[in-house]
């Protein structure tokens, strides 16, 4: 069914349209600046299969009428119109609300406002903040941090230019008038690569617009009133938003209680460049309030909403796994991980000590589960993933950590030997990087996957065929991964650590020789990588900074730095000194 | 007192034997000590303020000589890490002295000290938190495992750096850092022995001028004999277990927290190992939440 509809609220008429599935649950959708109620066709067009949708032109766009003045654009008249087009189109029971920028704005205020919040059973804000929540965080947080709080308050200023401009007389209609309505396509097109038709009332709309910030912008800058909000809210967030800084979102928890938050790798249209995920996000979250499950992705989402305020960093509220986590590297990476607000989950062939690892965990302050897995048998690792996506929800940061030792001359490894090396060095690494890979393609909310690898994936070594070469492929395969996955918002990196005092040669197994020998080898291996005490600490602080700082590779240890440059200044020499028998006595 | 010779009283530590009931007395005197102190503990009381506070609670119950002088630690102090873990002079570093740390609610502490009873030398070391905090509850736990691997190992054979070496390896299973390392010569234990004669009010750097030259007379014998009295990882313990008794404090480290026990073991004669008592606080922290979980 569809039926368009024009009805009077005060001054002005405005037309809107319900379709869609009569039975359905009800959304509204409000449409932000400069945009009219066409801006939502894609993501009409995907949930009127199963929802009763309302859309309708804000006064002063599409073909809904302007007031006079610009105190017609208050937020106050706002939500009066908000109120006529719910009596109207749905006059009984709750809907669920869902706003694009400055119809984000207002669904902010309707789930406050007494006229609507009781007709509102949820709301998916995206693109803008609560103006009164907004500003008065800002104030507390100048008050509160003073000069730190000074960066974010700039970068948000940068992308908010706009704002103080149109608060200038003539200046934007004037460049509406100007050439800007025209040009409208061309610049969307140049800003998120977006193929619009240039629409008739494009000039209107971005003239009468502009009263929304002049009617609005001031008197809630100067006295923000905010209030906690009841509803569940569900906030997407746009990471590549030039005109809201994710952080503009952050601390938001404490508002409203029931929030779930999700970062997507987009920029400010998501209605017009992910209609299909957006329609996904709304049709779930209208189904989790209509009494669905709570699945992980909201346990996530909230875990994520809570965990973003002021100063707690990039990685805070985020979820990463962790495979080998039941001990050195992976365990201090866990732990270190935890440290900047991660929650983790902790796999390990050893589930003991993945669990031990987790109670550890837990014990800096965040949430964490330990799974038993190995990484070298697909079954295992598909049962994982499966797992985490029902009980744990997205995870934004996988760490294949994973990894055996062997050493002793090529002719003695057998092909047993050869095959488990490569099933957990360089198939569990595979595993790991492409079945939680493909789940953050999928999801659009970018992520980022370490790969630790090796200095011996760059120096040879005579004994050490075997590993260093699964450890050179680690390295190659993340270096491509790297470069196929940069264009979703995903970052890859490897590690090459030197060595490092983790109780890996205490499990190293030493081919073509006895027993006995392998005894005392592992011993005096330990004692090697004892004496260099360099701890998986070290390591994992590395892992964490080049998360942050999306490096490409990262180096541990000055042997593993020489080495890289000695292999470039001089691979002849490189090669001899392969052939050195370094392998502990 | 020495490997060769070694002490007639305690040949068999199960007996009762005078001498080894005044150590045992001694180490109930030293955690008591310690357990009413920790009960006066109020957020921004100093280590200085709490150290100053054993000292005095033993000298109103008649103690007049210390092997050392009350240690107190307080928040990340009690792990051990930056200044405190500086090895110089061997270990003994002034910032292992109590300081001017104010103790917070939630916050760690570590109270140790080695009062001289009757001639006997008991050092303790006793752990926990104002209020609550996890991580000291969580050490607390693991000191469990360590308690008894430790007799365990003895007791099988090993020689007592192996015994040390299996304590690091579980700390490492565990996750947690073996912060005893951070003591003088990094030590998991030390010898103590009966002080006889009139108690010495001299000391160098808050250890008793007695005690401290009774460890130097077993130093030189050791040397001479093939034992150290300090017992650590290192290759100087590399040798069977020397009968008498040792002072046993591993101390464990997650992060800046840090949880430690001491107190004193017999090794017999025949090289066998015990707990000189088990009445003490960690154990009866364990005893409780094992109960505590059967009713659960």
């Amino acid at each position: 069914m569809t039926e368009s509809f024009r009805i009077a609220s005060d001054e002005v008429t405005l037309s809107g349209r319900v379709t869609g599935k009569a039975d359905g649950p009800s959304v509204v959708l409000i449409h932000g600046y400069p945009d009219d109620s066409t801006v939502w066709d894609g993501v009409v067009a995907d949930l009127a299969a199963d929802h009763r949708v309302i859309t309708y032109d804000v006064r002063g766009a599409g073909v809904s009428t302007a007031p006079q003045g610009v105190r017609g654009y208050h937020l106050d008249r706002l939500m009066a119109d908000l109120a006529t087009v719910l009596d109207h189109a749905a006059p009984s029971g709750k809907v669920h609300l869902v706003g694009h920028d400055w119809g984000s704005i207002q669904g902010w205020q309707a789930v406050v406002d007494p006229r609507t919040r009781h007709r509102i059973a949820s709301y998916t804000a995206l693109g803008a903040p609560s103006l009164d929540i907004a500003f008065a965080t800002l104030r507390e947080r100048l008050k509160h941090d003073r000069l730190a709080a000074v960066p974010a308050a700039l970068n948000q200023l940068m992308r908010s230019w706009y704002i103080l401009a149109f608060q200038l007389p003539f200046l934007a209609p004037a460049l509406w008038r100007g050439g800007v309505a025209r040009l409208w396509p061309r610049i969307l097109q140049r800003l998120e690569g977006i193929a619009a038709e240039a629409r008739p009332g494009q000039m209107r709309d971005g003239i009468n617009g502009v009263n929304l910030y002049r009617a609005n912008f001031r008197e809630r800058m100067i006295g923000p009133k905010p209030q906690t909000v009841d509803v569940p809210v569900q906030l997407l967030v746009a990471t590549g938003d030039p005109f809201a800084a994710p952080a503009t979102f952050d601390g938001l928890a404490k508002w409203v209680p029931n929030l779930t938050r999700e970062e997507i790798a987009a920029g400010h249209w998501l209605p017009l460049t992910e209609p299909g995920l957006l329609a996904g996000r709304i049709r779930r979250f209208v189904a989790r309030v209509e009494g669905g499950r709570d699945d992980g992705s909201f346990r996530h989402g909230r875990r994520l909403a809570a965990g973003r305020t002021a100063g707690a960093g990039p990685l805070a509220g985020r979820q990463a796994l962790v495979t080998g986590a039941g001990s050195g590297i992976g365990r201090a990476t866990a732990i270190a991980l935890a440290e900047r607000g991660v929650d983790v989950i902790a796999t390990d062939i050893d589930l003991e000590a993945a669990e031990r690892t987790a109670t550890l965990v837990r014990l800096v302050g965040v949430e964490a589960v330990a799974q038993r897995c190995d990484v070298g048998r697909l079954a295992e690792m598909e049962a994982l993933a499966s797992w985490v996506d029902a009980e744990r929800g997205p995870v934004d940061i996988v760490v294949n950590n994973a990894g055996i030792g062997l050493a002793g001359s090529f002719l003695d490894t057998s092909d047993a030997d050869w095959r488990r090396l490569l099933e957990i060095n360089v198939l569990g690494v595979i595993h790991g990087a492409r079945l939680f890979g493909q789940r953050m393609a999928e999801r659009k909310s970018g992520g980022h996957i370490v790969n630790v690898a090796s200095a011996a994936a760059y120096m040879p070594a005579r004994g050490l065929s075997a590993y260093a070469a699964t450890k050179a492929a680690v390295l190659m395969m993340s270096t491509c991964l790297r470069a196929e996955l940069a264009e979703a918002g995903i970052g890859v990196t490897a590690v090459c650590p030197g060595i490092i005092d983790t109780g890996i040669t205490d499990r190293t197994r030493f081919v073509g020789v006895s027993e006995d020998e392998q005894a005392r080898k592992r011993k005096a291996a330990s004692r090697l990588y004892a004496r260099r005490a360099l701890t998986a600490e070290t390591v994992a602080a590395r892992i964490v900074a080049s998360i942050e700082g999306n490096n490409p590779v990262a180096r541990v240890g000055l042997e593993a730095v020489l080495g890289d440059a000695l292999g470039r200044l001089s691979p002849a020499l490189m090669r001899r000194l392969a052939k050195a028998d370094l392998m502990p006595k | 007192m020495s490997a060769a010779d070694p002490d007639p009283h305690l040949r068999d530590p199960r007996l009762p034997d005078p001498r080894l009931e005044s150590f045992r007395k001694a180490q109930q005197f030293a955690y008591a000590c310690a357990e009413a102190v920790a009960a006066e503990l109020r957020p921004g009381m100093t280590e200085r303020e709490a150290a100053k506070k054993m000292a005095t609670w033993a000298a109103d119950h008649g103690v007049r000589e210390w092997f050392h002088a009350p240690f107190a630690w307080f928040g990340d102090r009690t792990a051990f890490r930056g200044p405190i873990a500086w090895r110089v002079f061997g270990g003994f570093n002034p910032a292992f002295f109590p300081g001017l740390r104010r103790i917070e609610e939630g916050m760690a502490f570590i109270l140790d000290c080695a009062p001289v009873v009757d001639g006997a030398v008991a050092d303790i070391g006793y752990s926990g938190a104002l209020g609550h905090n996890p991580v000291v509850e969580q050490l607390l736990d693991d000191l469990e495992a360590h308690r008894s691997l430790i007799v365990a190992e003895l007791n099988q054979g090993r020689t007592m750096a192996e015994v040390s070496r299996a304590v690091d390896a579980l700390c490492r299973r565990q996750g947690v850092e073996p912060r005893h390392k951070a003591y003088p010569y990094g030590v998991l234990a030390h010898r103590v022995e009966m002080l006889e004669g009139a108690p010495s009010p001299f000391a160098v750097a808050r250890f008793g001028l007695r005690g401290v030259t009774e460890l130097l007379r077993e130093v030189r014998a050791g040397r001479r004999e093939g034992w150290s009295p300090f017992w650590s990882s290192a290759e100087s313990s590399d040798h069977a277990p020397v009968p008498g008794l040792w002072a046993v404090e591993p101390h464990l480290g997650f992060r800046d927290v840090g949880a430690k026990f001491e107190e004193l073991m017999v090794i017999g004669p025949d090289g066998k190992a015990q707990w000189l008592d088990d009445d003490l606080p960690h154990v009866r922290r364990w005893q409780a939440r094992r109960d505590l979980a059967k009713a659960a």
